[in-house]
């Protein structure tokens, strides 16, 4: 996973992303709101495993998902899964991706959103929850008309930081 | 996951990573703290006068039904030991208070800063000012996770409080209703009943409301009839919740037994195993006999245990009269 020629920088700061995208996701929120939550820490696992895919993939995506079922109290896997997923295709295409104009990518992410949801209510499905209503697909809209404003901070960070 | 979903051998994983991240919590609650601080610090004078009267009003009105209810309580012990039943059972409690963070939106669950540190248990009731709001299905040792009575796989046993009418409460997943789907089209039930918990199950104590019948239809052909319940309790919106304790008889006798045996050395112990003692036992914190959320196949093996548990109540007397009044 890791090259030796690029030394790891920025540790600090992708940790701290992550944990403010967990914080983000817990969030008390109005009730009117929460339907409209974005999926915050899957879209900070795509950016990072787009911007440093030597380092951010399916392990993290893993841990991560582990950890928001604990706190968000789900069947332990029902974000590690599909967290894991984003993380590996985001991994496939990161080449092709990184190249496409923002509203393009926005797209891209909408998918992958959209595949996290899917196995979300599979999960769900399984666990003997019944199917959520419509407003379960509220959320990776919202994501994915975010993405533009994640992408820009989170790449100031990057430079600012020189994250390699 | 379906090692999770199934059995329960991931409980301490869970159990592990939920203090792990209970600072994340922390932090996510931060804001709502810093409004209410903001608040509080920042109210006029003239309003905390108003919640003074208004809470001292309330007070005055509770300590009065207070009077009243305690001497109902006596007149209901002497009448109980009058018929030899057991039946009475004293309670506990605790303070809890709603840490505010979202959990998954299609789950009925909230988060409270009590843990097993505070001695909270797994299957233990929780109650708000008004009504059973649901029981407690994961702790560390700092926090718990309580269920909903709303929640899709939660059902209570309850009982209508006008005439003893008993059935099983099932949440619909949304906040504001719980169905009745187990009751036979000519049920005596109409819109505005009270629902009680009936105590079967062990669960939760008796004789606690839940919810008030909403709507029932019955449609010709149907076998059963479609009925609502709104519950009691505010569950979208109380902070500070009720952890309760329930101590049966047979814990009642167990700390008469130790009282006794440490100071002479008197009988060992009692015969307590009567089947009415046997059958409370399951009201016992004891991990083993805890029922879990039941699932409306399991709620329905709760009924049928009912009728064996009945009968083998005014068995024998327990020395429940003065031990009831003593565990307040």
């Amino acid at each position: 996973m890791t090259t030796a020629l690029t030394p790891r920088r920025g540790t600090t700061v992708i940790v701290v992303s992550f944990l403010i995208a967990i914080v983000l996701a817990v969030m008390p929120l109005p009730e009117w709101a929460r339907l409209y939550r974005p999926q915050w820490v899957t879209l900070v696992l795509i950016y990072w495993a787009l911007a440093l895919p030597q380092r951010v993939g399916v392990g993290v995506g893993f841990v991560l998902g582990i950890l928001l079922d604990a706190l968000t109290g789900t069947l332990l896997g029902q974000h590690a899964l599909p967290l894991s997923l984003v993380a590996y295709t985001t991994l496939k295409t990161h080449q092709r991706v990184r190249l496409f104009p923002l509203w393009q990518q926005a797209v891209f992410v909408l998918g992958l959103l959209l595949i996290e949801r899917v196995l979300t209510m599979a999960a769900m499905g399984a666990a003997g929850r019944g199917t959520p209503g419509a407003e379960f697909w509220l959320a990776p809209v919202a994501g994915a008309l975010l993405w533009p404003w994640a992408y820009f901070i989170l790449r100031d960070l990057r430079r600012r930081f020189r994250v390699s | 996951m379906a090692v999770d979903h199934r059995q329960h051998h991931l409980q301490f994983v869970r159990s592990a990573l939920a203090v792990l991240t209970s600072p994340l919590q922390r932090i996510a609650q931060l804001p709502v703290t810093a409004v209410d601080w903001v608040a509080e610090t920042f109210a006029t004078r003239n309003r905390l006068q108003d919640d003074n009267a208004t809470l001292r009003e309330a007070n005055l009105v509770l300590k009065a039904r207070l009077q009243k209810l305690e001497a109902l309580e006596a007149e209901n012990l002497q009448l109980r030991n009058l018929l030899d039943s057991s039946i009475k059972v004293g309670e506990r409690v605790l303070i809890g208070e709603l840490i505010s963070v979202d959990l998954d939106p299609y789950t009925q669950q909230v988060t409270i800063n009590k843990g097993s540190t505070s001695g909270v248990y797994e299957g233990q009731p929780v109650l708000d000012a008004e009504a059973v709001m649901g029981q407690v299905v994961h702790t560390t040792p700092f926090t718990s996770r309580v269920l909903l009575v709303t929640d899709t796989s939660h059902a209570i046993p309850v009982q209508v409080q006008r005439n003893g009418l008993r059935t099983i409460a099932v949440g619909t997943g949304r906040t504001n209703q719980l169905e009745l789907p187990y009751l036979p089209i000519n049920a005596d039930i109409r819109q505005g009943d009270v629902l009680v918990t009936s105590g079967l199950g062990g669960t939760f104590p008796p004789g606690y409301p839940v919810a008030s019948v909403s709507t029932v239809s019955r449609r010709a052909g149907e076998a059963f009839p479609h009925v609502l319940a709104t519950p009691q309790a505010h569950l979208d919106r109380v902070r500070e919740v009720l952890l309760v304790w329930t101590v049966s008889p047979l814990q009642v006798l167990q700390a008469q037994d130790q009282a006794r045996s440490s100071e002479p050395a008197g009988p060992v112990t009692q015969p307590p195993a009567t089947p009415a003692v046997a059958a409370q036992a399951d009201a016992q914190p004891t991990p083993a006999a805890k029922p879990k959320p039941t699932a409306p196949g399991r709620a329905a093996s709760v009924v049928g245990s009912a009728p064996a548990q009945k009968p083998a109540a005014p068995k024998k007397p327990q020395p429940a009269g003065p031990a009831g009044g003593g565990a307040r």
